[in-house]
């Protein structure tokens, strides 16, 4: 799993919600874990989206449950 | 030989000479909308920011709103009701396919010399006819426009419905839009993607309810997520653009006054655009609820009224919503 992204992702993660830097992990659930609702999550996508250049489908912002999930997706997506 | 035709001239530009605005008597809480949908006070106000809305009587109309918000305006503005040459209402929400509510609303100003049309551009209605009814003033149509938002969105919404019915509510603004030496309402910046229509759109058409029945009336439905993230991206960009073809930059606002679709949409523009800090922003949703086309003139009557923003100071207004409908614009405020 690439560090950078998933330090790259916490920044974001914690910009839009709050969340303190080391408590964004992979095995980490958005939702269950970190609190982050449906609104912030949207936040969390685009700013990725932006630093990545990825394109992240609505259809598919559900499927990513953990912050390892996300991380999976963006170094699937820019590979 | 083909008849020489003679065109209409307007005034060099347009402004707005004042605001008016009507929020319904009735005070709705968080609590009293939980008595029908599974939420909670804490819940509605992290995902929203609003705290309680406006609910109109049952037998105040669409028209009855519009009425006392525009009254208020002309009364501001000091112009006559003869004086009017058009009145615009924004509006989803007026309850009949005909006649337009506008021209009702003309009749009982006493506009007796205006035209009346309705614009259904949703929560981008009220940017929408400030553009045209600049445009109206600088091409010689109109002298004087009165343009309304307004909507009665408690007639069009499931009250049971969790996900929408703790959001809307409503209410009435209104703005009239005159001749002026000076240059006050900037370029508009407006659009519309057809293609997402169904992200804020009616749950069936009245013939579909009037054909097959079943026991839902039409009613509002919503796409959270795809909305917020349209909202945010789309408008953001939008909204920039707007300063950038008036000539302004964010730093020269004395207000950012965007639609009242949710606090959060509002934050998130905010980050976006990277307001600077001093601006201050409309946060009327909190006590008023989303209005659609009403919420930017009610927001920028608040503002006004209790001395948050300058007269004469400059704002910036997005508004956007269902169609996917956007219009933004730099104005200098009545």
């Amino acid at each position: 799993m690439s560090q950078e992204i998933l330090d790259g992702l916490a920044v974001i993660v914690n910009e839009v919600a709050g969340v303190p830097v080391a408590d964004i992990q992979p095995d980490k659930s958005f939702i269950d874990d970190l609190d982050i609702d449906s609104l912030s999550m949207v936040e969390v996508v685009m700013a990725a989206e932006d630093k990545w250049g990825v394109k992240i489908p609505d259809s598919e912002v559900k499927n990513l449950r953990t912050v390892g999930d996300a991380v999976a997706y963006i170094e699937k997506s820019t590979a | 030989m083909t008849a020489r035709i003679q065109t209409p001239t307007g005034a060099p530009y347009a402004r707005i000479l004042a605001v008016g605005s009507y929020r319904p008597e009735r005070v709705v809480t968080n609590a009293e909308v939980c008595e029908r949908i599974d939420s909670t006070d804490e819940w509605i106000r992290e995902r929203s920011g609003i705290v309680e809305r406006r609910y109109a009587a049952p037998d105040e109309s669409v028209i009855d709103l519009s009425v006392n918000a525009a009254e208020k305006a002309l009364a501001a503005a000091g112009i006559t009701a003869d004086q009017v040459g058009f009145v615009l209402v924004a509006t989803v929400t007026h309850p009949y396919q005909t006649p337009s509510a506008a021209s009702e609303v003309a009749y009982r100003l006493g506009a007796v010399n205006a035209a009346a049309t309705d614009i259904s551009s949703a929560c981008a209605g009220f940017c929408y006819g400030l553009a045209m009814a600049q445009d109206m003033v600088r091409g010689g149509s109109a002298t004087y426009v009165v343009v309304v938002g307004v909507e009665k969105l408690t007639d069009w919404i499931d009250l049971d419905d969790r996900a929408t019915a703790f959001i809307f509510a409503d209410g009435a603004g209104a703005v009239v839009v005159g001749p002026s030496d000076e240059p006050a309402i900037g370029p508009v910046v407006w659009g519309s993607d057809g293609s997402q229509h169904d992200a804020i759109c009616m749950t069936q058409s009245l013939i579909d309810f009037r054909d097959n029945g079943g026991p839902r009336f039409p009613t509002l439905s919503m796409q959270g997520q795809q909305v917020f993230r349209w909202a945010v991206s789309n408008g953001s960009v939008k909204a920039q653009e707007a300063l950038e073809r008036a000539g302004v930059t964010a730093d020269d606002l004395d207000a950012f006054i965007p639609h009242q679709a949710n606090m959060r949409i509002t934050d998130a523009m905010i980050r976006a655009l990277k307001l600077p800090e001093h601006v201050p922003v409309a946060r009327d949703i909190e006590t008023t609820g989303n209005t659609s086309a009403a919420s930017i003139p009610i927001a920028m009557d608040r503002m006004l009224s209790t001395g948050e923003v300058p007269h004469g100071g400059t704002a910036l207004l997005i508004g956007f919503g269902a169609g996917l409908a956007y219009a933004a614009q730099v104005v200098t405020l009545p």
